[in-house]
């Protein structure tokens, strides 16, 4: 099953969003990577690779940033692992990662489970 | 001919710059963003202070590769890998060398401008770090060509870098977070150009 790595500068919104996840997909790895090391804000390059190993399998991870300093920290992290196997998504993070988990726990690829997450962007709310 | 004990001279003078302006800095990114470029800056360059006794004797590209990575993985906000990215771009350029002139401080500057831009994204008049550098690099290319030496040359430097904090005033953010205030980040300076301000300063200041 395709992993997913949830990265914000946030520990408390990474982690709420893994509980809300949850709710529908159960089985999916899903790791998360929020706040630096000592407990702060910001984004942590250790920490988001970490995330990414513990949920690594031949199928592969999609990481799912926030904003800002997540998206370029992430970045440098992809640069580590094979292209084919990391991806990051561009979609808004709630929206993408319950999009993401519930493909990916259907079985789907990795570009599959990416497309899931990116369709989001075209949904409108009303 | 700047060698690589001079290096590691200049580093911890800009760590020590850095932590004076901690708190400076951090107010300015209170105004614009969340309170912390001071803090970040501080906890890299504090980290880089640390790995200088085991840097001694390593080439100059070595170094700089080390400070990129040292800041990477301790900034924690997006002056980390934007200025990671520059510094071990700087490092690629400079790859076992154990002596630096003018020419190679140039392309160091022009290969860290590259890594900020390949990271973030932006182009100058974004109000970001790159409106302190790039007028910097081309003050400071000119005047190398011109045939200043060190010194005037790194003065220049440093003064085209503060017209372009100043400048950042003036503008709208369309990169970082600022970029969320839209109109109302007008009147303040960028935190990011004045860090690199910091750090130029402190550099020059070493000559
Ligand atoms: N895309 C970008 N390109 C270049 N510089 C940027 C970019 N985004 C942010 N910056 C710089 O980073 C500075 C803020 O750094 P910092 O406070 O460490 O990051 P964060 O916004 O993640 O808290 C800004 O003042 C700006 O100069
Ligand atoms: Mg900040």
């Amino acid at each position: 099953m395709v992993g997913i790595v949830l990265v914000s500068h946030s520990e408390k919104l990474v982690s709420g969003v893994l509980d809300f996840c949850r709710l529908m997909a159960k089985e999916c790895p899903i790791a998360t990577a929020g706040g630096t090391s000592d407990g702060g804000y910001g984004t942590d390059y250790d920490k988001i690779k970490e995330a990414v190993s513990s949920v690594m399998s031949p199928e592969g991870v999609l990481i799912i940033m926030d904003l800002g300093s997540s998206v370029m920290t992430a970045e440098m992290v992809l640069d580590e692992f094979d292209s084919d196997t990391v991806m990051m998504a561009d979609c808004p993070m709630v929206e993408g990662a319950v999009a993401a988990t519930v493909e990916a726990e259907g079985g789907s690829d990795l570009l599959t489970v990416k497309q899931a997450a990116e369709e989001v962007r075209e949904v409108s709310k009303f | 001919m700047t060698d690589s004990d001079k290096v590691l001279n200049i580093l911890q003078k800009i760590a020590d710059a850095i932590h004076e302006n901690e708190q400076f800095l951090t107010d300015l990114d209170a105004a614009i963003g969340d309170n912390d470029h001071g803090i970040n800056m501080d906890k890299g360059f504090q980290k880089v202070a640390t790995d200088i006794p085991s840097l001694s004797g390593k080439d100059i590209g070595s170094i700089l590769k080390r400070v990129g990575m040292d800041l990477v993985s301790t900034v924690g906000g997006s002056a980390g890998p934007l200025y990671g990215t520059a510094f071990m771009k700087a490092g690629a350029v400079v790859a076992d060398k154990n002596e630096i002139d003018q020419e190679d401080f140039v392309s160091i500057m022009e290969a860290g401008i590259g890594g900020v831009q390949l990271r973030g994204k932006a182009v100058k008049g974004e109000k970001t770090m790159l409106d302190a550098m790039i007028p910097a690099f081309e003050a400071m290319k000119a005047s190398c060509t011109a045939g200043d030496d060190t010194p005037s040359m790194l003065k220049k430097g440093v003064e085209a870098a503060e017209n372009g904090v100043e400048y950042t005033k003036t503008i709208i953010a369309t990169k970082g977070r600022a970029s969320y205030l839209g109109e109302r980040s007008i009147g303040h300076q960028d935190p990011g150009a004045t860090s690199f301000t910091v750090i130029l300063r402190a550099i020059s200041e070493s000559y």
